[in-house]
């Protein structure tokens, strides 16, 4: 198990349409996501809890242009990986802000 | 005046089946016999076809090769489709054959290449299907060719049954040049129900002990097809079979082809395209194409083999498949790889190496996989004539100066994942086809599909379209710009990446309008082959190690 952690200082505007969002789940080759709203000043702080040693680079670029395509801010983002591929983790990402940043009309 | 013997090869063929005789005076040989008529027949040196493809394969006939006596038959030279049998590598390792020529070699790929560096196997080339068959009335003529089929009446005529294949070439081949064909069959009956091989092609039959082997090769169970194939095949519906109304196809074997199958009922219809893509087919027929073909988008399919399971479900349906006077399926693998090449608009297909120039391959260090159709098939047919618009469509994509004269292009889509298993990078800067070249002393690398055919690149980060690139440089940039976080792709320059964005050139799935939290499993129109088996109204009779329910 490798714990990682990475800050990305933000550019966009807060979306702070929910407290949270959960998407996947965790397994082999699969990962879960938490997505949190936080007062960080605007950045963003990504925790990584992952099975597979040895990938930090990738996890920065990835988690890099995933802030970045989404101008994200002011987040606390939780993952646990189960040794998802970076397209896994990507998708699961997208899908979890995507979730996060839907109006809400309940 | 020196006088010449025109019927040299009829000479030899009569000789040999003086020798036969004396083993066995009847047509129909009794199983026990085979190895000693082999002895009788073949000569050291022969050029031998042993039936075989990635489907059916003639293994009785193999295991009697493989049992003759060295020190009278050696030195064959085989030429075959597919290398996939134990007994194959075996007449290898006893010096029954020295030399092959082949199209595909399956399980026994990492052995065969270890053959290859003892020096104990010969390749003269990997071809594509259509290639080696086209050798067989060239350079490469069976003198024997064993063959395989369903069943034989006692004339010798030959019912192959829905998996005819590579039979009618391999025969024809060899029954008119002066060579001999021995078919096992699995029974020896009275009345077929079809003829598909004439009785006076072939001169040996046997009674196997045990029916042929046959692999569900086409089969992929939709429990295994996850959200990232989902995301690439609804960015192919929508990027490439919806942007060129793509309706004369062919798809490779693999998940990613049935993810996109599969997503037909569903994506493809909520978008409104029935009717408009995927009416015509070049395939085997996939379980994966059922839903497909029971929802109304699918029109015809013509096969080059059938696939285990599917007898019913196609003999129920005759508008859409090839099939007999006796009902069942009637394939062809020649004149299949014929319509793909020269009839369909689009292959789509995966690999395991992409390099910058977008030349492809699946041989890699420790084994020779071979390529079957896909170099064929992932071709640009540059003797096409007819037009249809999607072929049209991509050749003003690719046409270069205004003025130059206009022609069409195949569509050939590459889609791949970025990293295979074990972090793996599909994406290289140098092929393993070079090393591979160099360590057995090929002439050329062995390339699936050469970049300059390949017209698309799809991976999980959107679509490369390679028809409008207008330099080598674009085209490699174009190819990093898909290919996600490999070392190639984090070599990408992003300003450019962004400029071939804008122009179209790469397009992301947000650049399509495609709502990435659709792509789950919810998505596929059946999710396991069970749920296969309820769209074909019970008529699909998957092969027992797909039955998980």
């Amino acid at each position: 198990m490798e714990y990682l952690q990475y800050e990305f200082q933000g550019t966009g505007q807060p979306k702070l349409f929910r407290s949270a969002v959960l998407a996947g789940v965790v397994s082999s080759g699969n990962l879960e996501v938490l997505i949190e709203a936080a007062d960080l000043n605007g950045r963003c702080s990504v925790e990584v809890r992952t099975s597979a040693q040895g990938y930090s680079d990738i996890w920065r670029a990835v988690l890099n242009d995933f802030a970045v395509r989404h101008d994200l801010s002011n987040l606390q983002i939780s993952i646990n990986d189960g040794g998802a591929t970076p397209a896994v983790v990507s998708l699961r990402l997208d899908q979890a802000i995507e979730e996060y940043a839907e109006p809400r009309h309940d | 005046m020196l006088l010449r013997s025109w019927t040299t090869q009829a000479d030899s063929r009569r000789k040999r089946l003086q020798r036969a005789a004396d083993i066995c005076p009847d047509k129909v040989v009794p199983a026990e016999a085979v190895t000693s008529l082999l002895e009788a027949i073949l000569e050291p040196g022969d050029r031998v076809c042993l039936e075989g493809d990635n489907q059916k394969q003639a293994d009785f006939l193999a295991r009697c090769l493989a049992k003759v006596n060295p020190e009278r038959v050696h030195d064959l030279h085989m030429v075959q489709s597919v290398i996939a049998l134990p007994e194959h590598i075996e007449l290898f390792e006893r010096g029954i054959a020295r030399q092959v020529d082949f199209s595909y070699s399956g399980p026994v790929g990492a052995r065969m290449a270890q053959l290859v560096a003892a020096g104990k196997i010969q390749i003269g080339a990997i071809h594509t299907y259509l290639e080696l068959f086209g050798r067989y009335f060239i350079d490469l003529t069976p003198q024997v060719a064993l063959i395989v089929a369903h069943s034989a009446d006692r004339q010798g005529n030959l019912y192959t049954g829905p998996n005819t294949e590579d039979t009618p070439t391999i025969v024809e081949a060899t029954a008119f040049k002066s060579g001999i064909v021995i078919a096992q069959v699995n029974q020896v009956v009275d009345k077929l129900p079809r003829v598909d091989i004439p009785a006076d092609w072939v001169d040996f039959i046997t009674e196997a002990p045990t029916p042929h082997f046959i692999e569900p090769l086409f089969t992929r169970d939709p429990a295994q097809i996850g959200e990232i194939k989902i995301l690439m095949a609804m960015m192919v519906i929508k990027g490439i079979y919806a942007e060129y109304g793509i309706n004369r196809l062919n798809h490779g074997v693999g998940f990613d082809a049935a993810a996109i199958e599969l997503l037909l009922p569903t994506y493809a219809e909520s978008l409104g395209l029935k009717g408009k893509i995927c009416r015509h087919w070049m395939l085997n027929p996939h379980p994966t194409l059922i839903p497909a073909i029971e929802s109304g988008f699918v029109q015809s399919v013509y096969s080059p083999g059938s696939e285990l399971g599917m007898e019913a479900y196609v003999s129920a349906r005759p508008d859409v498949f090839f099939t007999g006077s006796d009902g069942s399926q009637r394939t062809n693998r020649a004149f299949s790889h014929a319509a793909g090449h020269y009839a369909c608009d689009l292959f789509i297909g995966s690999t395991l190496q992409v390099d910058l120039d977008g030349n492809s391959s699946t041989v890699t260090l420790d084994r020779i996989a071979g390529f079957g159709g896909a170099p064929n098939l992932g071709a640009d047919a540059r003797g096409r004539r007819h037009c249809q618009s999607a072929w049209l469509k991509a050749g003003r994509q690719a046409q270069e100066r205004p003025a130059a004269m206009p022609r069409g292009r195949k569509l050939v889509v590459q889609m791949v994942e970025t990293f295979r298993e074990q972090m793996q990078p599909t994406f290289v800067d140098r092929l393993d086809a070079w090393a591979f070249m160099e360590n057995t002393g090929m002439e050329l690398p062995p390339v699936m599909v050469y970049g300059d055919d390949v017209s698309h690149i799809v991976t999980e980060e959107g679509i490369a379209n390679l028809l409008l690139c207008r330099t080598a440089e674009e085209r490699s940039e174009a190819i990093r710009g898909v290919a996600g976080y490999t070392p190639v792709g984090q070599g990408r320059s992003r300003s450019m990446v962004e400029n071939l964005r804008d122009r179209g050139i790469i397009r992301r799935p947000e650049d399509l309008g495609i709502d990435k939290r659709l792509a789950t499993r919810d998505l596929l129109a059946a999710r396991s082959i069970k749920e296969l088996v309820h769209w074909s109204g019970g008529l699909y009779d998957p092969p027992q190690r797909f039955r998980n329910w």
